[in-house]
């Protein structure tokens, strides 16, 4: 059976689910027993607990309390919010594994709302995922449905590995209510929220996705456009366009950062013999060099080009879609490998 | 018989009424402006607005001179006002333009102005170690100048800020951080999340500490007078508490306002989910579950309790008896016109702008 959610509904359903399957799984942040009201009312105030803004200690402390026998999932609004904390994660979290000779797990999960498209400014949208899929002993987790979200959420809590579960906060209805002001009826995100993002079917009984594993979510073969999160929406909406021009464009959702998908990457590659990466990530030091590096590496010959983030990101929306992977860019991208 | 008369509040000496009125009644034009430009779907993202921290602002403002530096967190658009700001550009800034302070890439949370000695940042707690960065400065090269930061109590449960308390007393410096006390972490009760006080907090890192209500700004200029002498003195940093209410929320649209002002709206978007949750075959026990719901109940009461802005609370509406008849009405109606005029240069600046998120590239 299928049920119709939005994509943080399905990353509650499955935290619910995997919840009442293990004790041990906890959920603790910033104003959570308002955002988890639904898990709050179902597992009561053990469980589900608001923290003070304190993302250092809270962060920090959720691998305190992994290592102790819990598994808890640490929410952030928005991985912004993280650098704040930054040493938990890559001092604490992403090592004591491997300072324990792999003899003391860490199952931490953090959750946290990442990216734009809704104008909140350049402390409050970015994605950083390249930066965090840089530690060792880290998972990075980019979903772009809510079926996607529930399945791999729920991988995340059925291992003992620490896993960073990056929300995008355009799919995120609640999110989007808190901040971008989506309770007003004045607005509409309709034109920048693709609706498979924001909606979609999702098993009543979630199954785990594994991690490291892409999806293609257009067939094409004279170019391949890779991407996750908001990124696979924006490919596909520039693969419709492409296909207009008589290109026909494959894209591929690679779901997760780290462990990445390197054959389904080259496999692609290899197939289109040109490559186009979309991140809403930074140029520099991300995931689009990560892919570049990884084509030379391997020999590949694919003709390669990226559209990611080159600047702070602004307030203004027309400045702030500009500056990200709109699918404009994509598509120019694209003609410019011809 | 002779007329009730309404006993009129002598100002202390060295405050003037007239021109801290002036300041509140600029900043709360210019919040309201805002506001509805927000509900009106012109405002991008959150705002957070400073309706009811005037009487703080202003108390705290009006000593400061063109040496001095501020850093504001993400409530700060009536500081900006207050210090200075041009309310036209700093409008077109929020309204989403490139027109404005920051062309475009600020918006009301990143707020920046050197020439006002002003800077926001949206991240909790930032605002105190950018001060003692500010007052490192002061001491070497504008001896006698200070640096303000202005912050909520929550931020004090956030390590940055602790540290910059004890940098600023372990090197005598002049900073004054004005914590404005509004009871809630975001939508989280500060008190439920917090050990100790405020004042004790401050206290026990060796800062000198005054306490106000924040709603009367002829006490809050005075304690600020106190501890920013002081701070210019080279006495070391001080902290001013000051109460204040938030009647808007955290930020306009905040769920938990919308819950005491549309009750049924939101019973209908939150109760399937909260039955659900209760009703689960899987999950805690009952009282477990019970426990849970009291708790979101309980965030509705303490919210109706601390978020109305009465008289009494109303910094503007408890200054009015500080100054002469007629005033009120007169710095209204000079102070209007201005705000009036900035707001709808920058509606018009954004007229053709259907919705955010847009993808017309810019004109």
């Amino acid at each position: 059976m299928m049920s119709t959610m939005t994509l943080d509904q399905a990353v509650d359903h499955a935290l619910g689910q995997a919840m009442a399957a293990d004790e041990r799984i906890v959920t603790w942040g910033e104003d959570v027993r308002l955002l988890r009201r639904n898990l709050l009312a179902r597992f009561g105030t053990r469980r589900v607990r608001d923290t003070p803004i304190s993302e250092s200690a809270f962060m920090y402390a959720g691998i305190g309390a992994a290592m102790a026998g819990l598994k808890p999932v640490v929410e952030l609004f928005m991985i912004d919010f993280a650098a704040v904390g930054w040493s938990a994660i890559v001092n604490g979290a992403a090592k004591f594994r491997d300072f324990s000779g792999g003899r003391w797990e860490v199952p931490l999960v953090i959750r946290a709302g990442v990216g734009g498209w809704y104008a909140d400014g350049g402390q409050h949208e970015q994605a950083l995922w390249g930066n965090l899929a840089a530690y060792p002993s880290t998972t990075v987790v980019v979903p772009a449905t809510p079926a996607d979200a529930a399945g791999l959420m729920l991988n995340a809590l059925q291992r003992d590995e620490f896993v960073l579960f990056l929300t995008p906060k355009l799919f995120d209805a609640q999110m989007m209510e808190y901040l971008a002001g989506d309770s007003r009826d004045t607005v509409n995100f309709a034109e920048v929220a693709p609706a498979d993002g924001v909606r979609g079917e999702v098993p009543d009984v979630v199954e785990p996705i594994p991690f490291g594993q892409a999806l293609t979510r257009r067939e094409g073969t004279d170019v391949a456009l890779v991407s996750l999160g908001v990124g696979v929406h924006r490919c596909l909406e520039a693969a419709g366009r492409l296909a207009a021009d008589g290109v026909s464009a494959q894209v591929l959702d690679l779901r997760t950062v780290a462990p990445l998908d390197t054959e389904a990457i080259l496999a692609a590659a290899s197939a289109c013999g040109r490559i186009v990466v979309a991140d809403e990530d930074y140029r520099r030091g991300g995931l689009t060099g990560e892919v570049a590096a990884l084509l030379l590496e391997s020999g590949t010959p694919a003709k390669y080009a990226r559209v990611a983030v080159e600047q702070t990101i602004p307030f203004a929306p027309h400045l702030e879609y500009a500056a990200l992977p709109n699918a404009d860019r994509i598509v120019a991208a694209v003609h410019g490998l011809e | 018989m002779s007329p009730v008369i309404k006993r009129r509040r002598v100002a202390p000496a060295g405050f003037d009424p007239t021109r801290a009125y002036r300041m509140m009644t600029r900043m709360r034009l210019v919040d309201e402006a805002l506001t509805q430009a927000w509900a009106d779907g012109l405002v991008p993202g959150e705002y957070h607005s400073g309706i009811g921290e005037e009487g703080i602002n202003a108390g705290v403002i009006l000593h400061l001179d063109d040496r001095d530096a501020m850093a504001l967190d993400h409530r700060n658009t009536a500081g900006f006002i207050a210090r200075g700001a041009d309310p036209q550009a700093l409008m077109l800034e929020v309204l989403g333009t490139d027109q404005g302070m920051n062309a475009g890439m600020a918006g009301h949370m990143h707020l920046l102005d050197p020439d006002l000695r002003t800077a926001a940042d949206g991240i909790v707690g930032a605002s105190g170690p950018l001060a003692v960065g500010n007052a490192i400065a002061s001491t070497m090269l504008a001896p006698g100048s200070v640096a303000v930061a202005m912050h909520g109590e929550a931020a004090m449960n956030q390590g940055m800020l602790m540290e910059a308390y004890n940098l600023a007393v372990a090197w005598k410096l002049p900073v004054l951080f004005v914590c404005k006390d509004n009871k809630w972490s975001i939508t989280t009760y500060t008190p439920e999340v917090t050990g100790g006080t405020p004042v004790e907090r401050a206290r026990a890192f060796g800062l000198a500490v005054e306490t106000v209500r924040g709603n009367r700004v002829e006490d809050v200029h005075a304690a600020a007078g106190v501890l920013l002498q002081r701070a210019r003195e080279g006495k070391g940093p001080g902290f001013l508490h000051a109460t204040c209410h938030r009647p808007g929320g955290h930020f306009e649209g905040d769920g938990l306002v919308r819950l005491l002002k549309t009750p049924g709206t939101m019973a209908a978007a939150w109760g399937p989910g909260l039955v659900g949750g209760v009703t689960a075959d899987e999950g805690g026990s009952a009282g477990n579950r019970a426990a849970g719901m009291a708790e979101i109940s309980k965030r509705g009461a303490q919210a109706a309790r601390d978020w109305t802005l009465g008289a009494r609370l109303d910094p503007l509406r408890a200054a009015r008896p500080l100054l002469d008849a007629g005033v009120v009405d007169q710095i209204e109606a000079e102070e209007r016109p201005v705000i009036e005029a900035a707001i709808a240069h920058a509606r018009a600046a954004v007229a053709g702008r259907g919705t955010f998120g847009t993808r017309k590239a810019a004109k």
